[in-house]
């Protein structure tokens, strides 16, 4: 096992951060920590690093008990938010910087250093900035330097807090491949922290969901997408319409009077109060009624999200306005536009009942 | 940057009026002392500055001056740092009550900083009674201007290193020991550069400030000339000897100290907002 | 997230180190000497305190450290403004030299001020000769008292209120008169209570370091008992007479002054920061 983290508290004065987590992490695995600010996953990370010290549990880090080791110890290479290079020190010396304060038995020799370090700044594409010094890099270029900075001491583990908030779109969207080509090439077992779902989707092998200072959820991108264990994960991964209902017999009675059969969990329910989430993809719209349980809506707003169309609709019975999303292709063919009334299918409506907060 | 952008400024006759005030200003409070420096300093020519300032009396002053400069500054120094360090690198209890006691010497008048140190080791105390018998004498002698040197100057350096720090943040420092370094290695390889300039201009600060002080060196020197008296108390007794032409000499070497550091702290300062807008 | 930046900062070694040596510094070189005062007086008993700290001489010394230093603030307010204003606003030669030398004052030895002030203003100084032939008095003189304490305080003022009228952002006046303020308008209604709370803070930081000045004041002050001798030299001529306590007395009623001005000065810096975001 990579790391193996065994029921971590960490508390701040009155304030939970971390509420017993448990989660491991095979060894070459890519995790994202995903969770809004705030719920605990950047404590978790420096917990992992040794840069905080939990309240109480263990943290093992390839077969050994790591909790009590300062981090100078643990072995472990750190990306931080903001990179946090040495601004004294060139590119060349940041990244020599971990080698260079070996104890003395332990440190290559110059050249070996040096090769090392050309060796990984090659690999991070960044061989051509080694007399630079921080600040004449961009963003992007800093967060490469940060990473091999990190590689040079061989990690057992890698550990990137926020590794892309600091930078604008379209570089965000290069590294990330960048990133995951990388990591596919060297293999180490890397957690980063993120808020955005795309990036944790996109890129990690492994997706856990952190909320409040507990997990919500983990699994591969595919399971945690399509099969959200909650409310708070399925609202976390991607936009999503809400409706409140009522569990009935067997039914969910969204709006006013829109049925839609109960998922077979529930089924036995008589009677509960209940949250229905829709994505904005899985809503179908028509110009003819496909059955009896269609919405008929009006367009009340249109939107271009890139490739996509955006549209806003009011509903029968419904208060809140519904999003949804179509094609452009769709768009054109049914000659939709604002005003125009459509019918409405809500295609794939999963229903919680039970608490749950943002 | 902000000329480009300043489009609102003020007219052309309010800018010309104001900058003649400001001028006068200058005039009357900066220019005229010191030009009144030097034209007395060498009213009777340059033989007579030069007699002046090469007065063994005076001799005797800068050297003392220089030995008390010497010895408080890198203390102060250390302490600076250790104090900004401990202030923010940690977070504890009372630490802005730490903060305010930091800046006390700079609220309490010279006198006081004198007589303080004349009530804690005079002659007259029971521990400057017991050091005398051990033949240790503290005020009206050397040790006695240096520590109400070091009273004045204390809160120099701490006080240009903590905001310093503080924008600077951890991030460096953590970086580091993740890294792998040691406690001493983060302080000489990450922090000390991170902080040289402000450290050198704090230190020239109390550089400053430990040649110049006058009002707390002179309750504790006792004004015996050749041995406890600095720059400032030997430009006082000659003024008040009527010695207007050598006082004034070497009050000259004062201004001339000041000039230069004046010239430095606005050399330094321009490397300063470079950096903290490299922070940015 | 206050809190979580809080501990974040526990893995850094040397806490123990750092703050054992600040503590034992600053209760070495400040707290225990300043603690002197204090023991000094507590030995005396209430009434020869009393009478030590009310004497007329020792009154009228107050009076005066506190009065000329306030006057002093008043005029370091006006003329550190209109200083920062030109110096920020303004571009033209020599900007940068008289930038400079408003440090002038914090670099210059106060006893070479001090003989500077009382030359210049000596009956027959460069500037003395007018006030002498128009019958003003300086030297020797409130007056003249409050001229040094001008030029020991007016660069706290500038260096307070210089950064802040540098950060200030073009678009609040150009705002201000995009809704139609004229010039005089946003100066009083915008630019005036933004600049306040600085304006304020250096010029109690003039007047706390004016209270307690000596080296620049003695020598145009004349010393003239009950008229122009000022607080710290009543210090000074009770340490002569080797009357310690007197002494003490009379420096600790200007500690607790001092401490207070602190105070009020934290007050006002807070307001300032609030101010200010």
């Amino acid at each position: 096992m990579g790391i193996e983290l065994l029921n971590i508290t960490k508390k701040f004065a009155a304030y939970t951060a971390l509420d017993n987590i448990s989660l491991s992490v095979a060894s070459g695995d890519l995790v994202a920590l995903l969770g809004p600010s705030g719920c605990g996953k950047t404590t978790l990370l420096r917990i992992i690093a040794g840069l905080d010290l939990p309240d109480s549990g263990k943290i093992i880090l390839e077969n050994r008990d790591t909790t009590w080791l300062p981090p100078r110890e643990k072995n472990v290479g750190f990306v931080f938010q903001h990179y946090a290079l040495f601004r004294r020190m060139n590119v060349f010396e940041n990244v020599a910087f971990g080698l260079k304060v070996l104890a003395r038995d332990k440190r290559p020799a110059k050249s070996e250093i040096k090769d090392r370090v050309e060796h990984l700044l090659k690999l991070v594409q960044m061989d051509w900035a080694m007399k630079r010094y921080p600040s004449q890099l961009s963003g992007g270029q800093r967060q490469r330097v940060a990473l091999a900075r990190a590689l040079a001491v061989n990690p057992r583990v890698l550990l990137l807090d926020e590794p892309f908030s600091a930078l604008d779109a379209k570089v965000r969207q290069e590294l990330r491949r960048w990133l995951r080509k990388l990591h596919d090439e060297i293999h180490v077992t890397s957690i980063f922290v993120t808020h955005d779902q795309e990036e944790a989707l996109e890129l990690a092998d492994r997706i856990v969901v952190i909320n409040k200072g507990r997990i919500e959820q983990q699994g591969t991108p595919q399971e945690v997408y399509d099969h959200p264990a909650n409310a708070f994960v399925y609202n976390f991964l991607g936009n999503v319409n809400v409706f409140h209902g009522r569990i009935r017999n067997g039914w969910v009675i969204l709006g006013e009077q829109h049925h839609v059969e109960a998922p077979d969990e529930l089924k036995n329910l008589e009677e509960k109060d209940g949250k229905a989430f829709v994505r904005p993809y899985e809503i179908g719209i028509s110009r003819i009624q496909s059955n009896g349980s269609d919405l008929l809506g009006t367009i009340t707003d249109v939107r271009l999200l890139g490739g996509q169309i955006g549209l806003e609709l009011e509903c029968d019975g419904f208060n809140t306005p519904i999003e949804a999303e179509i094609s452009r292709e769709l768009f054109r063919n049914l000659e939709l536009g604002r005003g125009e009334k459509v019918f409405v299918t809500l295609n794939k409506v999963k229903v919680f009942t039970g608490d749950y907060e943002i | 940057m902000i000329d480009n952008r300043r489009k609102n400024s003020d007219p052309a006759a309010v800018q010309v009026l104001l900058t003649i005030l400001v001028l006068l200003f200058y005039f009357s409070f900066i220019f005229l002392p010191l030009a009144l420096v030097f034209s007395q300093a060498f009213q009777k020519g340059w033989e007579i500055y030069l007699e002046a300032v090469r007065d063994p009396f005076t001799i005797e002053a800068v050297k003392l001056t220089l030995l008390t400069a010497a010895i408080v500054v890198p203390l102060n120094a250390v302490f600076g740092v250790t104090a900004a360090w401990a202030i923010t690198k940690f977070n504890f209890r009372g630490k802005s009550t730490l903060k305010t006691l930091l800046d006390l010497p700079f609220a309490v008048s010279p006198v006081i900083a004198g007589l303080i140190f004349v009530l804690l080791a005079g002659s007259r105390t029971p521990l400057g009674s017991w050091l005398g018998e051990q033949g240790i004498k503290i005020i009206f002698s050397t040790p006695g201007i240096v520590i109400a040197t070091l009273f004045v100057t204390f809160p120099f350096v701490a006080r240009e290193l903590i905001p310093l720090m503080e924008s600077q943040g951890c991030e460096e420092e953590e970086a580091a020991i993740t890294l792998g370094a040691r406690g001493w290695h983060v302080f000489w390889k990450i922090t000390l550069p991170n902080i040289r300039w402000g450290l050198l201009y704090g230190m020239i600060l109390c550089t400053a400030r430990s040649i110049g002080e006058f009002g707390a060196v002179s309750v504790v020197s006792g004004h015996i000339r050749g041995q406890t008296n600095t720059i400032p108390l030997q430009v006082e007794i000659l003024y008040s000897e009527y010695n207007f032409t050598a006082s004034f000499a070497v009050a000259s070497l004062l201004v001339f100290l000041s000039l230069i550091i004046v010239l430095i702290k606005g050399l330094i300062e321009k490397k300063f907002r470079k950096n903290s807008i490299q922070l940015q | 997230m206050a809190s979580l930046t809080r501990k974040k900062r526990t893995i850094l070694p040397g806490f123990g180190l750092s703050m054992g040596y600040t503590v034992f510094y600053l209760s070495a070189i400040v707290i225990v000497p300043l603690s002197m005062v204090f023991l000094n007086t507590l030995h005396m008993g209430v009434q020869p305190f009393i009478n030590a700290v009310t004497s007329p001489r020792v009154l009228a010394s107050y009076k005066l450290s506190f009065s000329a230093a306030f006057f002093a603030a008043i005029f370091d307010a006006f003329a550190g403004f209109l200083v920062s204003w030109v110096l920020v606003r303004y571009r033209f030669p020599g900007r940068k030299l008289l930038d400079s030398l408003v440090d002038l004052p914090f670099a210059l030895p106060t006893a070479v001020a001090g003989i500077c002030f009382a030359t210049l203003y000596s009956p027959v100084g460069w500037l003395g000769q007018f006030a002498d032939k128009w019958h003003i008095g300086i030297i020797n003189t409130p007056t003249g008292i409050v001229i040094a304490l001008i030029f020991i305080g007016f660069p706290f003022v500038v260096r307070t209120l210089q950064p802040v009228l540098e950060e200030l952002e073009p678009e609040i006046e150009e705002s201000a008169y995009c809704l139609g303020a004229t010039r005089l308008q946003t100066f009083r209604k915008i630019l005036l209570p933004h600049l306040f709370p600085a304006l304020l803070t250096g010029a109690t930081l003039a007047f706390a370091r004016s209270i307690g000045e000596y080296g620049s004041v003695i020598f145009i002050a004349g010393n003239l008992p009950m008229k122009t001798e000022i607080a710290p030299l009543m210090i000074m001529s009770k340490l002569d007479q080797f009357d310690y306590a007197g002494a003490s007395a009379v420096a600790l009623v200007l500690l607790l002054l001092s401490f207070a001005m602190l105070l009020v000065l934290n007050g006002v810096q807070d307001w300032q920061q609030k101010a200010n975001h």
